[in-house]
Order: C-alpha cells, then sequence, then structure tokens
C-alpha cells in the first residue's frame, strides 16, 4: 500500500479561492513555458454589478444619481439598469458564478483587482482587457440619457478603481453609443488615460454603426491611435432572436447576429475608405462568423458595386485588415478546417486571443498553444504580440504564474 | 500498480465523493448507491477539474407520442458536470455526454474490511 505523497481531499462548496479553482490552468502554463513569451487577453471580465453602489455614487446628475441609488438599495424588483434574461451558469452547473461570492480577498486592495490577477497568474496572462458584465446589456437600455449617465460613472470609477491601481489591468471603455454625443464626448474625456487601451461599442443595440452622427467619434479615435471595438453579445428581446425556446439557441446566434450585421453596414458602407487608419476589432464572436460573411459579401459584391460605391477593393480585403479576437474558439474535429478559417482572417496578425474569464464559455492560451498547424512564432503573435502592437504594451513579460506540484 | 487508502467506506455517503492526488494525477471517487466509481479528475475538453462540480441528473425533453414536446424532466441517469465549462459525464461509466466517443480514464477501486481503496 502507498500512502506517501497521496493527499485525499473533500469537496468544498462553501469556500473558494480562484488559483485554486484554475490550478490544471497554471500547470498547463508552466508545462508549456508561457513564462517565457508575452500573453494578452484582449477580452475578459468582472462583475461591476457588486461594486454597482460605488459606480452610481459617480453618476454626474444628481437626480439620476439618486434614482440608482434608490433602485440599487431596494434590490431585487425593478431596476434602473433593466437586466437581459438568461442563465449563463447552466442551471449551477458552472459552480464559480455562485461560489465566487466566499472568495477571500486582502482589504487593502481593490476586491475586483486581487480577483483578476489570480486567474490572469494561473492561466499565464501578462495584460488582460477588463470588461463589465450587466453592462453588456445596456445598449438595449431604452433611455439613452442612463446609458451615457452609466457609461461616464463607470468609466470614471474603472479609471480611478482599477486601471490607476494595477498596469496589468487595461481597458477599451464603454462607449455610450445610443447617444453619439456622449460617445463622442467619452473619447474625449478618456482618451489617453493610463491603462485606457481604445473604446468598445457592445453590439447589441438597433443604431447602426454607419450613422453620420458617428463620423467624428470614428475620426477621433482614428487620431488617437486607438482600436475601436464591438464586444458581441445576445439580446432575447430582439424580434428575430425570440424565434430561439433555448438559452444555447440566443447565445450561439446572438452573439454572432450583432456584429455580422454591424460588420456588414460597416463595410458595405465604406467607413474602412473613410478611416483608413482606425483599427477595428469584434470580440467574442468566435471565428466562423467572419470566415461566412467574407465569402458573403464578396460573393454579392461583384454583382452589386454600385451597391457599395466607397469600396476599392472586396469586402473581404477590408474584413482581413480587421482584427479578431479568438473565444469563443470553435474547435471542429477536423483541424483542417480551422486551419481554413486561420487562413481566411490572416490569423497570423490579425488574431488575438482572449479568454472572456470568468464567463461559462472561457478560453484557456491553449486553445492557441496546442493547435498542429501554428508555427511558435503565429502562436506567440496570437497569444500577445499582435495585441501588445494594438494596445501598445511592451513585449517584455511579468506575470508570475502560481507552482502547483 | 498501488492501493490508496481513500476513506472508511461509511464516512463516505450517496453522493459524496473526495480527490485523490496519486503519482499519475488526480482522481476523483464517487459513492454513487454504494458503488465506488474513480475517474481522472482532468476533463477531456481543456483539462479542468473533472471531478470537482456538481451532481446532476441527465435532462430529457419530454416528447408524447404524437411527437409534440411537453417539457422537460430529469432522467434516472446521474451525471457530474466539469465546473469550468460544463462537460457531463456519467457517473457510472465516465462516458461524455455530449460525445460519448469521450470519456475520462477510469480507474479501479477496492472495498476492504470497510475502507476505500483506489488502485493507481
Ligand atoms: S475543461 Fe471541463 S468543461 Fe471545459
Amino acid at each position: 500500500m502507498d500512502a506517501i505523497n497521496n493527499e485525499v481531499r473533500n469537496l468544498r462548496f462553501d469556500s473558494y479561492d480562484t488559483g485554486e479553482h484554475l490550478k490544471n490552468a497554471a500547470k498547463q502554463a508552466r508545462a508549456r513555458n508561457y513564462q517565457d513569451f508575452l500573453i494578452v487577453d484582449v477580452d475578459s471580465h468582472h462583475y461591476e454589478s457588486e461594486h454597482y453602489k460605488d459606480v452610481f455614487s459617480y453618476i454626474e446628475s444628481p437626480v439620476l444619481r439618486r434614482t440608482a441609488l434608490e433602485s440599487f438599495n431596494r434590490g431585487g424588483r425593478s431596476s434602473f439598469m433593466g437586466s437581459e434574461v438568461g442563465y449563463q451558469d447552466i442551471g449551477g452547473r458552472i459552480t464559480r458564478h455562485w461560489l465566487r461570492k466566499h472568495e477571500k480577498t486582502p482589504a487593502d486592495r481593490h476586491r475586483d483587482i486581487t480577483t483578476t490577477l489570480r486567474w490572469m497568474n494561473a492561466m499565464g496572462v501578462d495584460y488582460a482587457c477588463l470588461f463589465p458584465t450587466p453592462m453588456l446589456f445596456l445598449g438595449t437600455h431604452p433611455q439613452p440619457e442612463i446609458e451615457a449617465a452609466l457609461a461616464q460613472a463607470y468609466n470614471r470609477w474603472l479609471c480611478e478603481r482599477i486601471l490607476q491601481e494595477e498596469k496589468r489591468i487595461v481597458s477599451m471603455l464603454y462607449l455610450p453609443f445610443n447617444d453619439p454625443e456622449a460617445a463622442y464626448r467619452t473619447v474625449q474625456e478618456f482618451g489617453g488615460k493610463p491603462g485606457v487601451v481604445g473604446f468598445m461599442v457592445t453590439a447589441p443595440r438597433y443604431k447602426p454603426v454607419h450613422d453620420n452622427a458617428y463620423m467624428k467619434t470614428y475620426r477621433l479615435i482614428e487620431e488617437m491611435g486607438l482600436p475601436i471595438s464591438f464586444h458581441a453579445a445576445y439580446t432575447w428581446g430582439d424580434q428575430a432572436l425570440q424565434l430561439t425556446n433555448r438559452f444555447i439557441g440566443v447565445h450561439a446566434l446572438g452573439f454572432m447576429w450583432f456584429n455580422m450585421v454591424h460588420m456588414t453596414n460597416w463595410v458595405v458602407n465604406g467607413l474602412p475608405e473613410r478611416f483608413p487608419k482606425l483599427k477595428v476589432m469584434w470580440i467574442e464572436s468566435g471565428l466562423t462568423w467572419a470566415y461566412s460573411l467574407m465569402q458573403r459579401l464578396d460573393h454579392s459584391y461583384m454583382m452589386r458595386t454600385s451597391d457599395c460605391p466607397s469600396l476599392k477593393r472586396k469586402p473581404s480585403e477590408y474584413m482581413q485588415e480587421m482584427f479578431f479576437s479568438s473565444q469563443p474558439m470553435e474547435m471542429p474535429d477536423d483541424p483542417s478546417i480551422l486551419e481554413a478559417t486561420f487562413k481566411m482572417i490572416k490569423a497570423e496578425t490579425q488574431l488575438v486571443w482572449s479568454s472572456d474569464y470568468p464567463h461559462w464559455d472561457f478560453d484557456l492560451p491553449g486553445v492557441i498553444y496546442d493547435l498542429p498547424f501554428l508555427n511558435e512564432q503565429a502562436k506567440r503573435n496570437i497569444l500577445g504580440a499582435n495585441a501588445a502592437k494594438l494596445f501598445n504594451l511592451p513585449l517584455q513579460p511579468v506575470k508570475t504564474i502560481p507552482e502547483y506540484d | 500498480m498501488a492501493e490508496i487508502f481513500v476513506a472508511k467506506a461509511s464516512d463516505m455517503q450517496d453522493g459524496e465523493r473526495r480527490i485523490v492526488r496519486t503519482p499519475k494525477g488526480e482522481v476523483g471517487i464517487f459513492n454513487y448507491k454504494g458503488a465506488f466509481h474513480a475517474y481522472a479528475n482532468t476533463c477531456v475538453h481543456s483539462g479542468g477539474p473533472a471531478c470537482e462540480g456538481v451532481l446532476v441528473n441527465k435532462v430529457l425533453d419530454i416528447i408524447a407520442e404524437d411527437r409534440t414536446y411537453q417539457g422537460q424532466t430529469f432522467a434516472d441517469e446521474m451525471h457530474f458536470v466539469c465546473p469550468w465549462h460544463g462537460y457531463e459525464y456519467n457517473i457510472e461509466t465516465g462516458v461524455c455526454a455530449g460525445d460519448p466517443k469521450l470519456r475520462l480514464k477510469k480507474f479501479e477501486t477496492v472495498v476492504r474490511s470497510g475502507d476505500v481503496y483506489l488502485v493507481a
């Protein structure tokens, strides 16, 4: 009988530590020598809703501030923010969603900095671009005034409480897109602030990206040399998506749908010609949508060039100059199918890895690192170097991957 | 091969489990209806701690004789769920619910004199 080195433990559902939860990820990170090169996560999240009281206190309008705080204090009933139907935790099967409340963090740092650094280190991530969670649905709020107020409050809170305090956490700030003037003011106010590496539009919304009202905002972001990104999400309020009756349906389609619409409008209206230096990134739609849309638009374009006279090249050629975040990366059984997708989007220079942690369908760096058809340089580009260029980050790794035996 | 003491059988109630660190990696041992089942604690998906999630019965659509949908229910088949992303495994076989070609590595268990051992 061998009793040496065999630790037996019971499972606990009353305590939680992000590092422990991800200790297999840390083992993978060490086995693959991630400490030797830069890894940047272009899309990760925190739950800003856990800090609403603090965030709401940054709302400029005294009336909206009071309304928000009162709504927060009531809890449970209909709220200021609105909410989205959904059960991302698969009915409690994703345990971190409900266990995380037990996680202990030191009092002298913001809790979200501590927990973010814990998962970053475990996965081998040097820099992470942090986004909110419930606010991903704010673009469907019926009151543009509230989207604008919340965006400003959240952005100020994030800059002051998180980005200023921890250099490894950066963000593309929320643009209150339903109010084009507020979006413009957001870029004016925050462009150049420490840790602000671009601006982000949440995709579920009903204002078209080619509206003239946005042109000055795009121009300003282009002049600043920053990327604009479109972060996918779903809304079950959308009439077409209401045809789906399961979360898997609304999620799989919704996360592609809005970005497909925005991309189509972006290209056929000639925005790449109007803003040739503007870096455009598409987040959390996976990759197959781009593979498909490039072919669809090219095919129609050859017959209908008169529909998009601003274009000087095929739609796919513009799309191949944009950036795509990888998660949730489709994993066909036959890797040659994925390889074709990588080729189509010019992955070696245009693909940027993302985890989406801590959401239910997060990816580890291994989804890229373990691919059989990429060479080491391509892997390192996708995992970090491409994003470092985009966000102007140093190439030197700064993480410490925890050791588990 | 070595036999590793896991627990007294009487200390592991139905539905309880232990995670054992062995030279071959971590192994999860479940007591399910009095039988002990052991699987590698490494998920076939992304290497998550497959044995550390919740137990939940397989979900079934209720389809009537006339092929209409009549809601959902739980089947008798018990699953344990990888907590990272939700891959489900049959607790009695280790076969993955989403693709029966995939299964967790199974380990033998022995109960002797009221003690549960893992063979690893
Ligand atoms: S690692 Fe187990 S479900 Fe993904």
